[in-house]
């Protein structure tokens, strides 16, 4: 009651910044695993975002993406999961030699299996 | 009347594979779409028919594409495939000339010797005995190749023969039986009446010596049937079905029909057609260079008739277009794979055996749904008006070395350009469609012909082949589509551009979707000839490498990439080259991580060339730029 009403004298109750890994749904990022082992070698360094030709026009950033897959947090991924290009550009200049694209085609895979974003 | 009943087993099997045949192939026809129909109609009444005939003899029984690419393996093809024709066709003649009565029925040519033992003895008759034991000495020496080809696949000079499942096998040994159970049986019947020429005669003279001949002959006679009729009913459900179906092939392509972008009557066709010869797998750099031994169109086309799952395989090839060029059999194996590709993961119901006989095209075009694309954040379309257009791909903005070039080299020309993705740009569509993503793909192609129809351009010039080649194809555009490579020549035909010889020896290396893909050959080395000494590699054209960076792979690990790269690499400088060439910014990208020799794209090694004297500047882009600053558009 008191927190509703608290935003009105200046306050505000932001939400939690913790990572529940224990509630999160982490079957995209174990099914992504499983395919794509790579995907374990991505050090988040943003090289994929700095060349993304989508990155270039809206924003969208594969690191953003692969780091909120990892975490579990799907509910912000699958709208912009579909903006991706897979132009191949992010795996070229990958450091670790991920295979970014197959990460991300698994990913929309991993998105239709799964019945809470059946469309 | 001769009848014996050890015949009945190659009779059903005769009669069963031939109404089959008939079946199938009214199935097939029924399935076409009404324009291959026509198509077929006039091609039974016009050239193709003829031409057809032609083939198949070439193709069908010699294999003179096989012996082309490599002569014992086409001679085993041959010697079995046109023995067997020889000997079914001697032996029918035979047996209308010298049995009881014409036209007889076919076991009576096929156990000809059976029925008349003493046939054979003196004059016409023991020279025509000769001819039939000459062509089974031919077949039978292609058969020893065979088997031996199954246990060390060197003798051949293949490094890898197919694998088989357990059907397979059956038919195999049903199809190994066949002869030597027909020699054996033959010989004896020889040898317990003395006739025969030098390889029945001889044997059966010699194993009648020590066995009793007469009671020998009949268990052979009756493998002999066994083996056929197993083999005829087996043929369905096994490679062996490539036997008919080619020859349904051959006169389909011959009448102009293409595989399209869907599955149906002839991708399943030439499915059946393939004979699993492994020629597509020994091209296959996938194999030799990366050790991936499971995915080659061998195989895809044997998980097609299997209706196994075939998502992992088709998603693990390079694209790179080596297999279609070397296939003996004319299969078009790339468009293939992309209607796998598309079709995603197969279900799998149909896997039965007993349902391999007679399966409808139900096992593709499974709709992909990804729900609406999401390319709604593309920028309005406004394009400046130009003659020429220059879209440099997402390749040539990773290597900015390439799109300087070209500036330089456009700028030179002083032909009105315009820079389409300068910014950036939007990807063409060809990654998309490479991942079997069609629809999204078509919202870029979509938004990209705007921009170049608004443009009210004459010529279109692109660095990227990957962009190249699906401007050509999947675009609906009007207007002059162009490699860089063909603008440049063009550039240097008309003296557009003057360019210095650069003392260096160049090696030039195809890139798959600009030469394969595309057809696109001359012009490049046209150009570095007219700039540098070309040297001549291994691998040129059709037969050219791929660098191992293609977009087609989803799978392949960066590791293997690498190793193909590498393999490729050393390959095309053995002769220690100064430059190493290519047309493709991928290529440069994958190579020059993988070899020490320079790499460089065409379009640099001209740039580097232009006389200094004639860079004059581009007016046009230069008052371009003037109101740009000053805000005015």
């Amino acid at each position: 009651m008191i927190g509703n009403n608290m935003d009105k004298f200046g306050y505000s109750i932001s939400k939690g910044r913790q990572i529940n890994y224990e509630a999160n749904d982490r079957k995209i990022a174990e099914y992504i695993y499983e395919n794509e082992p790579s995907f374990r070698l991505c050090i988040e360094c943003g090289g994929c975002s700095a060349t993304c030709t989508t990155g270039n026009l809206t924003k969208f950033s594969l690191r953003e993406l692969f780091v909120l897959i990892k975490r579990g947090e799907n509910d912000q991924i699958w709208q912009n999961l579909k903006k991706c290009m897979l132009c191949g550009k992010c795996t070229l200049v990958c450091p670790r030699g991920v295979n970014t694209r197959n990460i991300v085609v698994l990913a929309r895979q991993a998105f239709q299996k799964s019945n809470d974003y059946a469309i | 009347m001769q009848f014996d009943p050890f015949v009945i087993p190659f009779n059903i099997g005769l009669y069963f594979i031939l109404i089959y045949v008939v079946v199938r192939s009214v199935i097939w026809f029924r399935d076409l779409s009404r324009p291959d129909k026509l198509r077929l109609q006039r091609g039974f009444f016009g050239n193709a028919f003829v031409q057809s005939l032609k083939e198949i003899f070439l193709e069908s029984l010699i294999h003179r594409k096989i012996l082309k690419t490599n002569l014992r393996l086409g001679y085993m093809h041959m010697s079995l495939a046109f023995g067997w024709f020889l000997l079914i066709l001697f032996g029918t003649i035979e047996a209308d000339i010298f049995g009881a009565k014409h036209l007889n029925a076919p076991y009576k040519a096929i156990f000809f010797r059976f029925f008349n033992p003493d046939h054979g003895r003196m004059g016409i008759e023991a020279a025509y005995g000769f001819l039939m034991d000459l062509n089974l000495a031919f077949i039978l020496s292609g058969l020893f190749l065979a088997v031996s080809k199954r246990f060390f696949s060197r003798v051949v000079g293949m490094k890898k023969t197919t694998r088989l499942k357990a059907v397979d096998r059956i038919a195999l040994t049903s199809l190994w039986l066949i002869f030597p159970s027909r020699l054996l049986a033959e010989s004896f019947t020889c040898g317990a009446y003395g006739t025969g020429s030098f390889l029945t005669g001889s044997l059966g003279s010699w194993l009648a010596s020590f066995l009793p001949a007469q009671q020998m002959a009949y268990p052979f006679w009756l493998l002999y049937s066994l083996s056929l009729g197993t083999f005829f009913i087996l043929l369905p459900i096994t490679r062996y079905m490539h036997i008919p179906t080619e020859l349904f092939l051959i006169f389909m392509r011959n009448s102009g029909i293409k595989t399209g972008d869907k599955a149906g009557t002839y991708s399943e066709v030439q499915a059946y057609s393939c004979s699993s010869c492994g020629i597509c797998i020994n091209a296959c750099q996938l194999n030799f260079s990366a050790g991936i031994t499971n995915i080659q169109s061998a195989y895809l086309m044997k998980a097609i008739r299997n209706n196994d799952d075939v998502s992992d395989i088709a998603h693990n090839c390079l694209m790179c277009g080596r297999c279609d060029q070397n296939c003996p059999v004319g299969i078009e194996l790339s468009p293939i794979r992309m209607i796998q590709i598309r079709g995603g993961e197969a279900e799998n119901y149909f896997r039965n055996i007993y349902k391999g006989y007679f399966r409808s095209q139900q096992s593709v075009t499974v709709e992909k749904s990804n729900g609406s694309a999401a390319y709604n954040f593309l920028p309005e379309t406004n394009q400046k008006k130009a003659d020429v257009l220059f879209f440099a791909g997402c390749m040539t903005h990773l290597s900015p070395t390439i799109k300087n070039s070209m500036i330089k080299i456009l700028d030179a020309s002083g032909v009105n350009y315009s820079f389409i993705d300068e910014q950036g740009g939007v990807c063409c569509g060809r990654p998309l469609m490479l991942a079997g993503q069609d629809k999204e793909a078509r919202e870029l192609v979509n938004y990209n012909s705007q921009m170049i129809w608004k443009s009210g351009a004459h010529t279109l010039v692109t660095s990227c082949p990957i962009c190249y080649k699906v401007f050509k194809e999947s675009y609906y555009l009007d207007i002059e589509v162009l490699h860089h490579t063909q603008f440049i020549k063009n550039l240097i035909d008309e003296g557009s551009v003057k360019l210095n010889f650069l003392r260096k020896n160049v090696v030039y290396h195809s890139p798959c979707d600009l030469g394969r893909g595309s057809g696109v050959y001359n012009e490049p080395r046209e150009v570095l000839k007219h700039v540098s000494r070309l040297e001549k590699s291994k691998f040129e054209d059709e037969n050219s490498l791929c660098c191992g960076g293609s977009l087609g792979n989803m799978k392949i690990s960066y590791q293997k990439k690498n190793k193909i790269a590498r393999d490729a690499a050393a390959e095309l400088t053995k002769g220690n080259p100064d430059i190493l060439a290519t047309a493709c910014p991928l290529c440069k990208k994958t190579f020059s991580s993988a070899t020490e020799t320079r790499v460089a794209d065409i379009s640099e090694i001209v740039a580097e060339a232009l006389m200094h004297q004639t860079v004059k500047k581009n007016t046009c882009r230069q008052v371009n730029s003037i109101k740009e600053l000053a805000g005015i558009s």
